[in-house]
């Protein structure tokens, strides 16, 4: 299990019901379902990846979330989940907004383009920053958008969306001193709890 | 001896009849005192009786669905042999598999071309037009006679789907999971459209006889013929046809008649379907079956709200569709998809590509097959688990 995984799971109320926005072969759904009761489903346009979830017992629905979320509707899940998925989506806007309309909250995990090594890539080598969690060259990359943490904080400021609770793990994985104190230098992954009043 | 059959088939078959003589009250307001039900079962039903799986037929289905008759050539199983038998997705090493002929079928099942015992003449069109909701209390009859008080799955395809979907409202204790492939919550103003051009085509045969061509000693052929022939061009889609048949001309032409022969090689596939149903099927059952599609509704019962009439489901649903399948297109499923969701269901939704058009739910395709088996899997770990 993911660190970051392990830590959403102890941010999500027992029992809860959960929509995951790319939930990939649905580990993270399977674990919920396993040790917190909680019921939902993933979304998931990847053919392997939704094969992967539906033999795992995992609810899974085979649907490109960048079409909306029409079909669901609003606050008919406690929380809905993007996990390093916002950074490949080309509506980020909206499908934030779309999350927390059906969502009464909303997580979101994603590389922060501000993170150390990723800043020093560009600095000193002058090449685009490939690593742990960009582990992609800039012409097959997935990620569309790429933003740090001010930058996200900033969207959220601006749209009114809260931020609730925020966790960011520096390159270890892990939620260590550092990154706490400076986390848009230190931290390589950043997860936020958002609600919207 | 070695086997005439592939090992992974269930071999040869041997239909069953029962008779029921408990009446059934049909939703037309009509009782039918009794019937028969041909079916035919592959595998083995285990102590707890909790493996079996029903698979509902659609339009112009049996209960032969894998398998072979000793009649039939070791060439031509059962209609869905590909995904039935011995470590196959419908795997009978794990489950007990029952197939059925619905009533008002032309396959052995009461249907028109049964003797009415009123009259000791075929009932013809005077054989109550039965809806789905009928054929699942008739398939819960024949559960009790087998002794399964809740199947692991049902499923089914196109109208096969639609039973396995009134299934689980119906009867909601009496089914585990429900597969729903390749089907629609009820028809659009289009498909019934299709399908009363298809009744207009036997209803305007000479030979139709208002129904009651058996005792002319004929059938309807070439109504039935154009009706099968316009149900096949909605089963394709329009880039399965070009892949298959392009403008080709028949074997041997390179130039056009100029007249109404058959040229093209589309025309003689429609042609050839259209004449091999008229001696498989029989026209009132045809016009019946368009019916029964054109009624289903579930939603009806609830006022039009398909999620209510999932609140009271308690079974597990797995829907798949076909992105060329325009008869019962993906947003079809999608509006099943989406009530289930409302309703907080446990369901997955698989859209799987393909050029086959509606017909591809018929087919060996590797992702589909996959989707099933892992789905089914998964079944029988749960049925294994609750016999422990």
């Amino acid at each position: 299990m993911r660190p970051e995984l392990e830590l959403i799971s102890d941010w999500i109320r027992p029992g809860a019901r959960v929509l995951d926005l790319g939930c990939g072969d649905g580990a993270l759904l399977a674990y919920l379902r396993d040790h917190r009761r909680v019921s939902g489903y993933g979304l998931e346009i990847d053919d392997a990846n939704m094969l992967r979830c539906i033999e795992a017992g995992v609810n899974v629905l085979h649907a490109d979330l960048e079409a909306g979320l029409a079909d669901f509707c609003d606050a008919s899940f406690d929380y809905v989940i993007m996990t390093q998925t916002l950074q490949a989506v080309r509506q980020t806007e909206a499908l934030l907004d779309e999350m927390l309309r059906v969502g009464r909250q909303g997580i979101v995990t994603f590389p922060n383009f501000g993170f150390w090594r990723f800043r020093a890539q560009i600095a000193l080598r002058g090449r685009m920053p490939v690593g742990k969690t960009l582990p992609y060259q800039w012409y097959d990359t997935p990620n569309i958008h790429l933003f740090t943490l001010r930058d996200f904080e900033q969207l959220c400021h601006a749209k009114g969306i809260d931020i609730l609770q925020r966790a960011v793990l520096d390159h270890s994985h892990r939620p260590q001193l550092g990154p706490k104190l400076w986390p848009n230098l230190l931290g390589e992954i950043a997860l936020y709890r958002l609600g919207r009043a | 001896m070695p086997s005439l059959y592939p090992p992974d088939s269930v071999g040869l078959v041997l239909p069953q009849t029962v008779h029921c003589a408990e009446p059934l009250a049909l939703d037309c307001g009509r009782i039918l005192a009794e019937y028969d039900i041909v079916y035919e079962t592959y595998g083995e039903l285990n102590t707890q009786r909790n493996n079996a799986v029903l698979i509902c037929h659609a339009l112009s289905g049996d209960h032969h669905v894998a398998g072979y008759h000793a009649e039939d050539s070791p060439t031509k199983p059962g209609w869905w042999d590909n995904c039935i038998g011995p470590g196959k997705p419908i795997d009978t090493c794990a489950f007990f598999v029952v197939c059925c002929n619905n009533l008002g079928g032309c396959k052995g099942s009461t249907g028109p071309t049964a003797i009415n015992p009123d009259n000791r003449k075929p009932f013809g069109p005077d054989f109550p037009i039965v809806t789905v909701k009928d054929w699942v209390r008739s398939q819960a009859w024949l559960a009790d006679h087998l002794g399964v008080a809740q199947w692991a799955a049902v499923i089914g395809g196109s109208l096969g789907g639609m039973q396995a979907m009134q299934w689980a409202i119906t009867f909601p204790d009496r089914v585990r999971h429900a597969l729903i492939i390749a089907a629609a919550p009820r028809l659009s103003a289009q498909n019934i459209a299709f399908n009363e051009v298809a009744r207009q085509a036997i209803l305007s045969d000479p030979d139709f006889h208002h129904g009651h061509y058996y005792d002319f000693g004929v059938v309807p052929r070439r109504g039935l013929m154009l009706a099968r022939m316009l149900g096949h061009i909605t089963y394709l889609s329009d880039e399965g046809m070009r892949a298959k048949f392009g403008r080709e001309l028949r074997e041997g032409k390179m130039n056009f008649n100029f007249n109404f022969d058959i040229e093209f090689q589309v025309e003689s596939y429609l042609r050839h379907q259209g004449h091999a149903f008229v001696d498989r099927f029989d026209a009132n059952t045809y016009l019946l079956i368009t019916k029964t599609l054109d009624y289903f509704d579930p939603a009806a019962d609830f006022d039009g709200d398909l999620a209510a009439a999932f609140h009271r489901a308690k079974a597990g649903f797995l829907v798949v569709a076909f992105t060329s399948d325009w008869r019962f297109a993906p947003t079809r499923s999608r509006e099943i998809v989406r009530a289930l969701v409302r309703a907080g269901c446990a369901a997955s939704y698989a859209e799987i590509p393909s050029e086959f058009g509606h017909d591809a739910f018929l087919m060996p395709i590797p992702l589909y097959h996959a989707v099933l088996r892992g789905y089914l899997a998964r079944v029988a770990r749960e049925v294994r688990a609750d016999a422990a």
